[in-house]
């Protein structure tokens, strides 16, 4: 997946890229719109992320002028209130709207969602045991048979896969798995990990217990 | 006042007759059971007009009725002298219009008169109840042989024809004396010249004068007369229906008739003015009826046979034309020089 | 609102007597002429028949006869019941008729024709004269004919005219009252026009006025579209003061956020770690109230001027459970919609925003991997939304406890959340006419509904 990223802010810019990219997406920034148009005449983007207050500009301006030409998905990233900024961002084409400052899972969530939405995007298949699973839409499928995944299995899954075999703390896949409104404890990783390697059982694929350290897949 | 008072005079001087007292031919008095009494002065005989008197007095029995009978001239000359009556009755149009021209008849409005038509009554001032032409009365005995005149045209040739058989047989009125008999002419000689030729053919036939159709009527029936002419049809009427009837035959012309209407009006000198009225509605209720019925005067609705005439002469200004002492000179001696030929 | 009277009632009323003016004024001048008309008509016929008559005089013997002509009074009985008098006077003496009727009347000139009003009998006389001058035996005898008659048939013919007349302009009255009560109308019709306008526009909308008004109406429109202008741009300006405000706060509670979620990533140490959390937890709690204080104030700003829109309860509760979708599925939620179409009247906006408030109340205080129903259905005249999840329930305190700004259940704690939420749902299905009713499902959890009345 290829993103662009729009926005002045160049801390928080260098945060989400770096988040992103952690998700194993290349992101471009821009710092203003005009750096964004030069961004959108140089490449193709799957997704656009597009703040509304910009230096030169307003975000919502250039969505409205930007949707009579492409139909890049776009995901506005907004500092206003809800309400009114709902209605402009939506009525003037964004796919969907997030309010800072934002949960970089809600934000994951929120693309994921829109690139599913929008059925553009191209898969990206990594083989789990005899298992496919495609990172972009989420699915698990062995053959034509769909592994019924749980959102937060989905989530660990994806930690694991990019972790490429190494091992993962508690710790850590309690950082990845974070969210603002649910703690997730220790005991609940335990859950599930030990939902996942169930389902990941039928697919010949096998999630090791390192003893003291953490998780590890073996994905063959 | 004073005007009227001269106008009235004035008219007097101009009629022979000019004696202050009413010259009274008839007079009864029908008490009623109340204090007043309706005092009615007429030219109807007072045989043809009591079974009214008596059927309105049966109706209102509080009204006494004092009926005074005269000529149409004396009728005219009490009225216009004041004499006080409540109601006027006259079968002289033109002398009953001339009183209600010259303002000695006071208005009245009801509904029956309200009801009448506009050609039977002028200005709510004179009522017409009665509508009754001038016919022609023969003698079938006197006529036989002859064919039965049905114009006046037809009846100049006969008379022409026959000067023997009709010398001293004609009646017509002296049209001098009555006002019956002036209207009829003048209002026939005004129509056709047929009337001329008939008198002057009258006048070569030594004619009999009369002041009356009753009288006139009467000779034809006693055979004195072979014809009688400008008669009442409704005398006729009555006569033809009596015993005496018998050979007599009443001739309604074909060319035009004169239709006379009988009228009534209230002069100013009335006193009992609400019986008078409640004596004209009940006349008009009389002349509206529809049926011939008992009573010897026609209704106002015009019969059958007289659909086709003119119709009856009108209430109007015309009628003054013929009382103007000129134009009444002028035709007098018109019509004497043709009716009183001294014969050959 | 009082009112100082109606424009359309007092053009109308003065276009009536204006009307009415009219009515009255062509009415006399109608009867008016009708009587100068009957009147002239009387005179022609008078002179007519005078003239008749003076041409009937003759001399005979010496002696000037005459006989009256019968036409010269047929015309005078035909178009009225008059009473007609006459006088013939030769040299100053009655030859025939009525003197009294010459009595005040100057005889006119041989061969002329004179008219004069007089009275006799107390009825006012038409009298019309012509002198003629006869050739009798050897005297010249000037011969003068009176032929009068009463107005009685003038005042008919008037009086019949002027009744028509009447009658006429009473119509011609109710006419131009009935035209006058149109023409006021339509005049009006461009001010009911704008305010109309005005009257249709949803409460954001501080566009100029562009309608064209009559030049009567400019200045109007003109303050009009001042007052809107400077309205807007007040406005604009506390919204922009709101978004920048917002923008000032939570772009650098992002970066903070940002920073620290990348922090947490990044360091080992449990205790790091665990203060790294608190930190995005009080970002996340600080940033949350702002953005609902933000939502309160434009509720209570939108709340005043409720629009009239016909609105599908479905439709929203689809919208709103669309955007919560990704927030529940990090918790496996489920968001099981059950909507029936049921039609309410209002701000979209505003009830959209109120359902998502308390989804993502129910959403957030939600254990993981349960359910959260949202229903919607009519219920007699109402219109329901219901939102349940399987959350804590609320505890035994009163319901408008929950509503109270700030206020929040007490077995919300752990959870972020200001609890702004359900006081901005409350606000805003009051301003619909509605309310709000809140109950502890059977087992656990909490069942919100808004019920509104129906469109």
């Amino acid at each position: 997946m290829r993103y662009l990223l729009v926005e002045d802010n160049q801390e928080l810019a260098e945060a989400v890229v770096n988040r992103i990219e952690l998700d194993g997406h290349a992101v471009d920034h821009a710092g203003s719109l005009a750096e964004a148009s030069d961004c959108l005449a140089a490449a193709d983007y799957d997704l656009i992320l597009l703040d509304v207050m910009l230096p030169d500009g307003d975000g919502r301006d250039f969505l409205a002028a930007r949707r009579d030409v492409s139909e890049t998905p776009v995901i506005v990233l907004t500092a206003r209130s809800q309400i009114s900024d709902r209605v402009g961002a939506l009525d003037q084409g964004a796919d969907d709207y997030i309010t800072k400052p934002f949960d970089f899972s809600e934000l994951e969530a929120r693309c994921r969602a829109v690139l599913r939405r929008r059925g553009g995007a191209a898969r990206n298949d990594v083989a789990v045991g005899r298992a496919t699973f495609d990172m972009t839409n989420g699915t698990l499928a062995i053959g034509d048979e769909i592994i019924d995944l749980r959102n937060r299995e989905l989530r660990l899954l994806e930690v694991f896969v990019r972790s490429k075999g190494g091992i993962l703390s508690k710790a850590a896949l309690m950082d990845r798995m974070f969210s603002y409104d649910a703690e997730i404890t220790e005991n609940a990783i335990e859950v599930y990990v030990g939902r996942l390697r169930k389902k990941l059982g039928h697919a010949g694929a096998r999630i090791e217990t390192v003893r003291g350290v953490g998780y590890r897949l073996h994905m063959s | 006042m004073r005007v009227i008072h001269f106008a009235a005079s004035l008219i007097l001087a101009l009629w022979a007759n000019a004696s202050a007292a009413l010259e009274v031919e008839e007079q009864r008095t029908y008490p009623g059971t109340g204090p007043t009494t309706l005092r009615i002065l007429s030219t109807a005989d007072l045989d043809v007009f009591e079974p009214f008197l008596l059927s309105f007095q049966a109706s209102v029995p509080e009204i006494g009725i004092d009926y005074t009978v005269s000529s149409s001239a004396e009728v005219f000359r009490a009225v216009a002298a004041g004499e006080a009556f409540d109601v006027v009755i006259s079968s002289a149009m033109d002398l009953q219009f001339r009183l209600a021209n010259d303002g000695f008849a006071q208005s009245f409005v009801s509904d029956a008169t309200e009801a009448l038509p506009d050609w039977a009554k002028w200005r709510n001032l004179i009522f017409a109840f009665t509508s009754e032409p001038a016919v022609a009365v023969i003698s079938t005995r006197a006529f036989a042989g002859l064919p039965v005149p049905r114009t006046r045209q037809d009846l100049i040739s006969i008379l022409r024809e026959n000067p023997e058989r009709f010398a001293g047989t004609i009646g017509t009125y002296d049209v001098r004396s009555s006002g019956l008999g002036y209207l009829f002419a003048t209002q026939e000689a005004r129509i056709s010249d047929a009337y001329w030729r008939l008198s002057e053919v009258m006048g070569r036939l030594d004619p009999q004068l009369y002041c009356c159709s009753a009288q006139m009527i009467d000779d034809v029936s006693s055979g004195q007369l072979a014809l009688a002419y400008n008669v009442l049809g409704s005398y006729a009427g009555q006569r033809l229906a009596g015993p005496e009837g018998e050979g007599l035959q009443i001739i309604l012309f074909e060319d035009f008739d004169n239709v006379m209407l009988r009228t009534a009006l209230i002069p100013n000198t009335a006193t009992a003015v609400t019986e008078a009225g409640a004596f004209v509605d009940a006349l008009l209720e009389v002349g509206n009826r529809t049926e011939k019925g008992e009573w010897v005067l026609p209704p106002l609705a015009p019969s059958s046979a007289q659909e086709l005439s003119f119709g009856p002469i009108r209430l109007g200004p015309t009628l003054l034309v013929y009382l103007d002492p000129l134009n009444r000179r002028a035709f007098l001696e018109s019509w004497q020089s043709a009716i009183e030929q001294t014969p050959d | 609102m009082k009112t100082s009277g109606s424009i359309s009632r007092r053009l109308t009323v003065l276009l009536a007597c204006v009307a009415a003016l009219l009515s009255v004024l062509s009415w006399s001048m109608v009867t008016s002429f009708a009587r100068q008309a009957a009147e002239r008509t009387q005179d022609n016929i008078l002179e007519a028949s005078a003239s008749i008559i003076a041409e009937a005089l003759r001399s005979e013997d010496g002696e000037v006869r005459l006989e009256l002509p019968y036409s010269a009074f047929s015309m005078l009985g035909a178009i009225s019941e008059d009473r007609v008098f006459y006088h013939v006077t030769q040299g100053g003496a009655t030859l025939t008729g009525t003197p009294a009727i010459s009595a005040d009347f100057v005889s006119p000139a041989p061969g002329q024709t004179r008219l004069n009003t007089t009275t006799y009998q107390d009825e006012p006389l038409r009298v019309a004269a012509i002198t003629r001058v006869i050739l009798a035996g050897a005297n010249r005898v000037a011969v003068t004919v009176y032929v009068g008659q009463t107005r009685y048939g003038v005042s008919l013919i008037a009086n019949d005219l002027s009744r028509t007349a009447a009658l006429l302009s009473i119509a011609f009255f109710t006419v131009a009252v009935a035209l006058s009560a149109v023409v006021a109308r339509t005049s009006l019709h461009q001010i009911n026009v704008i305010a109309e306008a005005v009257a249709r526009r949803g409460p954001t909308d501080l566009r100029p006025l562009r309608q064209t008004p009559p030049q009567e109406l400019a200045p109007l429109l003109q303050s009009l579209n001042r007052l809107i202008d400077r309205l807007s741009r007040s406005l604009r300006q506390s919204e922009d003061f709101i978004a920048e405000a917002a923008h000032r706060i939570r772009t650098p509670l992002a970066t903070v956020r940002a920073q620290a979620e990348v922090a947490l990533h990044s360091v080992d140490d449990v205790t790091e770690k665990k203060r790294m959390r608190q930190i995005i937890r009080a970002v996340d709690e600080s940033s949350r109230s702002a953005g609902q204080l933000l939502d309160h104030a434009t509720v209570a700003y939108r709340s005043e001027n409720i629009p009239d829109t016909a609105i599908d309860l479905a439709q929203i509760a689809s919208t709103a459970t669309a955007a919560l979708q990704p927030t529940a599925d990090m918790k496996d939620i489920d968001i099981h919609l059950d909507a029936n179409t049921a039609m309410v009247r209002g701000d979209d906006v505003l009830l959209e925003s109120a359902l998502r408030n308390v989804l993502d109340n129910a959403v957030k205080y939600s254990p993981p991997e349960t359910s959260v129903t949202v229903r919607v259905r009519t219920a007699g005249a109402s219109g329901e939304i219901t939102v349940s999840d399987s959350g804590p329930g609320l505890g035994d305190e009163p319901f408008e406890k929950y509503t109270e700004r700030f206020q929040r259940g007490k077995n919300a704690e752990g959870t972020v959340g200001s609890g702004l939420g359900l006081t901005i749902a409350r606000d805003v299905v009051l301003a619909h006419q509605g309310r709000i009713e809140l109950t502890n499902n059977e087992g656990n959890g909490t069942c919100v509904s808004f019920i509104l009345p129906r469109a």
